[in-house]
């Protein structure tokens, strides 16, 4: 009866292992570049939460294939140990592709634990202020678009 | 015209006399200065040579950051099998080269891809050059294929700001381009490059890829925006590239231009001291002969 029990109590210990190993080839080949640092390349992470122009969202293993230009914001990093990783972005794209394989390409990153909120404060009205001095168009969009990344680091910071 | 000749080969032929005249000391003298420049020469040389491998340093270490950059651009391009499109033959070459010189090849092979493209087929191609140096080769013989050309390229390593300006400025240009190419010289090691080619593409190109309705929710200002990006980082990339292997080819071109003086120093050096011994020798036979003729 004793061995009984030991032979199913290995089974089951079996069934869990294979189930594991399962969960584990759905994996994806993560890659998040920025133009002053690499975060990660071809790792492989269990959650990406991503900011984008149509809606936030977040990327598992075998996500659709899409494309989705980032939004100034903060990317969460869900690794295979647990660990949290938050990273803001001020643009950039995301490519999944097909074969699970995602692409994080970031004008400039940072850890969110690096930046400095009073400096994230005055880059926020430094923007505000050169928005109400804007002349032409093109100056307008572009304290527009300083604006809005000055508020989502404020907004990352806090 | 021939007036202007007879009255020079006169000049030249008196010259060569008095040159003949004066032989042993005059030599002396002029090996001394050769020999001169061609320390200062190898003097120059090295100290390039110093500059740029510590330039080249920074430009590896600074390229190993932008691989991944460059490798994740691209990978849509491959994935997602897109092609040129047939009914779009436009065609856009940028040439990543820089503005500064002395350094080995690495510029004029980009320029030769790009000439036998153009020798090709010069009617669908047009030219973007990024450093003097491409325009300068190029433009006597291709200038009307060039749309544009940017400069103050190498003098500082290439960042984002100027990938996404040039990026910017490419599709200002109001060329409508199918597909493109982007020609630069991909780092191997200190001692090689190769000269390689990124493919870029234009909306029209994504939107008839065989694959693309694989990709979920897309619509065509996304991926407008998407590939301006996209170019920015290929372009980044290709920069990065470009730069390393520049660096590291004027690091060799400047070692061997170092060696070579070494070795001209070397024999002037010999034949200066020869020439040296022989003016001494003949003053003394001069000396003692006159002696014992008294």
């Amino acid at each position: 009866m004793a061995a009984m029990r030991c032979v199913s109590r290995l089974l089951t210990r079996r069934t869990i292992n294979t189930i594991s190993t399962r969960g584990y080839a759905d994996e994806m080949s993560f890659t998040f570049a920025a133009g002053n640092q690499v975060f990660y390349d071809s790792q492989s992470v269990r959650q990406v939460d991503v900011p984008s122009f149509s809606g936030s969202f977040g990327i598992l293993p075998k996500h659709v294939p899409t494309l989705a230009v980032l939004k100034p914001g903060v990317v969460t990093v869900f690794e295979n140990d647990g660990a949290v990783k938050k990273i803001f972005v001020s643009s950039g794209t995301v490519t999944i592709n097909e074969d699970s394989s995602v692409q994080v390409l970031a004008e400039e990153a940072a850890a969110v634990e690096n930046l400095d909120a009073s400096a994230a404060r005055e880059v926020l009205s430094k923007a505000q202020s050169e928005l109400a001095s804007a002349s032409t168009d093109q100056a307008r969009a572009e304290a527009t678009i300083a604006v809005e990344v000055g508020e989502a680091l404020v907004k990352a910071v806090e | 015209m021939l007036g202007r000749f007879g009255s020079l080969v006169p000049v030249v032929a008196q010259n060569v006399q008095i040159q003949q005249q004066q032989r042993g000391m005059a030599t002396l003298k002029s090996i001394s200065i050769r020999l001169k420049s061609v320390k200062n020469i190898q003097k120059i040389t090295q100290s390039m040579k110093m500059v740029s491998a510590a330039k080249y340093s920074r430009a590896e270490r600074e390229l190993k950051q932008a691989r991944p950059i460059g490798s994740g651009a691209s990978q849509f391009y491959e994935k997602a099998e897109i092609a040129a499109p047939a009914e779009l033959p436009a065609k856009l070459l940028i040439a990543i080269t820089s503005d500064r010189g002395l350094c080995g090849a690495v510029h004029t092979s980009v320029a030769r891809l790009i000439r036998n493209e153009l020798n090709n087929d010069q009617q669908n191609l047009k030219v973007v050059c990024v450093g003097d140096k491409s325009r300068m080769i190029l433009q006597r013989l291709y200038g009307k294929s060039i749309i544009m050309a940017c400069n103050e390229i190498g003098r500082l390593p290439p960042t984002f700001n100027d990938a996404s300006r040039l990026a910017d400025a490419i599709l200002k240009s109001e060329y409508d381009f199918g597909s493109g190419e982007i020609v630069y010289n991909r780092f191997k090691s200190v001692v090689s490059y190769s000269t390689s080619t990124l493919p870029v593409f234009s909306l029209a190109a994504v939107k008839t890829a065989a694959k693309l309705p694989v990709y979920d929710s897309l619509d065509d200002e996304v991926i407008q925006s998407y590939l301006e990006f996209s170019l920015a980082s290929l372009l980044f990339y290709a920069m990065k590239e470009g730069a390393c292997s520049e660096q590291s080819s004027r690091m060799t071109a400047m070692d061997n231009a170092s060696k070579n003086a070494g070795e001209m120093i070397d024999k002037l050096t010999l034949t200066f001291n020869r020439t040296r011994q022989a003016v001494i020798t003949r003053e003394l036979i001069e000396i003692i002969s006159g002696a014992s003729a008294l």
